[in-house]
């Protein structure tokens, strides 16, 4: 790792002060990426703005029809809440399935998706929930949040405070994981509500997107088999040494069609 | 910070790691590093009572933190349960793995004093071993289980 300087910060406040003096000072959320990357010398900032400090920045709370996470809430923090458990189960599931024990009593819900990883969990979730996702500056849906392979909108000085999750009539996640890093190699989060069914897809593409298609045969027969036969073009599908684009477009539908069975029963 | 029950004191680069701080200045050697690159579970130490790969978490981070080594399992009479069930069940060959899969084990058994075999492997995904292919390893927490919960 190169040098950098290590400063705990008090508050959000006090973060986004330090971020708007010094442009190369970055956020310290788990570490669970940002450490490892360091450690490549992939990166060189000079500070590191460690969040733990900040009080309630781990909270879980009820918010009108909502589950309101804070940003520094860990996936076990997730997993094992009870609300979460209770209104959202998929959710609890979907952290609970990251990477191993360890990996999820330090990583958290900010810093996954402030990274945007293509084959991160989370961003499945939040586009599915139709989540929106707070910040120092704004408030977004989940889907205008993701832009691409680890961009978001986020600006270089801003934080992500909090998401909040609209509790779904049912949901359910299926993955294919990866099995050293337990990544997706292809995740669905199958969520339906009031408003409808919505389909986000993670790991498949350079950023999680709704295969629209499956929402509007779902939406008019909820049953695995209104999209078993359903195909997706394969032009922007992620290949590398885990899966090609073909098997990856493939792994969408039975990664659906499995979620949508784990609702249906 | 506390390691192993003791107020400890020391003087350290901003970017150095927990690993090198227990190893390098404090000589506690039981923490291995297999790795470097939070994959293998050989450096796993538990922080304020979970378990964390200690590669990856800065020093400065648990900066008056309660650390748990697995130096600081045994008491000056016995083996902690489950180093005795690792000795007994032959869950160890070379041993550079063995500290990070106590110390992982032990806390699965904290918060699930009963595990299936299935949550056992499951809770391992972090701790690699190259030598024992998990057999004796699984028995070994489940006797390690069992001593803990009668203890
Ligand atoms: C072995 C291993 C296996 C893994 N497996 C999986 C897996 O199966 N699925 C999965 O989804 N992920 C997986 N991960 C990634 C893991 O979920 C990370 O915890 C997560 O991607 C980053 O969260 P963090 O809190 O550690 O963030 P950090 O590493 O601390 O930060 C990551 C980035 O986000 C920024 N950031 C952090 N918090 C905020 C905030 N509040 N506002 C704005 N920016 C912020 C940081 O500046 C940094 O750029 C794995 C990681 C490892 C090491
Ligand atoms: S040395 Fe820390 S996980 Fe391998
Ligand atoms: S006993 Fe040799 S690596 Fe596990």
């Amino acid at each position: 790792m190169y040098d950098f300087q290590y400063t705990k910060v008090q508050s959000i406040d006090d973060a986004v002060h330090h971020m708007q003096q010094d442009e190369e000072a970055v956020l310290l959320a788990g570490g669970m990426t940002l450490l490892p990357a360091l450690k490549q010398r992939l990166a060189q900032p000079t500070q590191l703005l460690d969040l733990s400090g900040i009080e309630n920045f781990s909270s879980i709370s009820v918010d009108g029809d909502a589950i309101r996470i804070a940003a520094l809430t860990t996936h076990a923090g997730v997993a094992g809440s009870p609300l979460v458990q209770v209104h959202i189960p998929a959710l609890a599931a979907l952290a609970n399935s990251i990477g191993d024990p360890q990996v999820r009593n330090r990583g958290t819900l900010g810093g996954s998706i402030a990274n945007a990883d293509p084959a991160a969990d989370y961003p499945a979730a939040l586009v599915a929930l139709d989540a929106t996702v707070i910040t120092t500056k704004q408030t977004i849906a989940a889907e205008d949040f993701f832009v691409d392979l680890f961009e978001t909108v986020l600006e270089s000085d801003e934080i992500i405070t909090a998401v909040s999750f609209p509790k779904p009539r049912r949901a359910a996640y299926a993955k294919f994981a990866n099995p050293a890093s337990r990544y997706a190699v292809v995740g669905v989060f199958v969520a339906e509500s009031d408003a409808g069914c919505r389909v986000a897809v993670t790991g498949a593409q350079g950023s999680v997107f709704r295969w629209q298609e499956a929402e509007a045969a779902l939406s008019s027969e909820f049953d695995a088999k209104s999209i078993e036969s359903l195909t997706l073009p394969t032009d922007d599908m992620n290949e590398d040494l885990h899966a090609t684009a073909d098997y990856r477009a493939h792994l969408v539908v039975v990664m659906a069609c499995q979620a949508v069975r784990e609702i249906t029963g | 910070m506390t390691v192993n029950g003791k107020a400890v004191t020391a003087d350290v680069e901003d970017r150095t790691l927990l690993v090198q701080l227990l190893r390098e200045q404090l000589g506690l050697t039981g923490t291995h590093v297999g790795c470097d690159t939070s994959q293998c579970g050989a450096c796993v130490v538990h922080v304020n009572g979970a378990s964390v790969k200690s590669c990856s978490v800065l020093a400065a981070q648990c900066n008056n933190a309660k650390v748990l080594t697995i130096e600081g399992l045994a008491d000056s009479q016995a083996l902690h349960p489950m180093q005795q069930a690792f000795k007994d069940n032959h869950g160890l060959q070379c041993g550079f793995c063995t500290p990070g899969m106590i110390m992982s084990a032990i806390d699965l058994v904290q918060n699930n004093p009963d595990p299936t075999d299935a949550e056992i492997r499951d809770w391992l995904e972090g701790n690699i071993c190259r030598c024992t292919g998990y057999q004796n390893i699984v028995s070994s927490i489940q006797a390690g289980a069992r001593m803990m919960q009668s203890r």
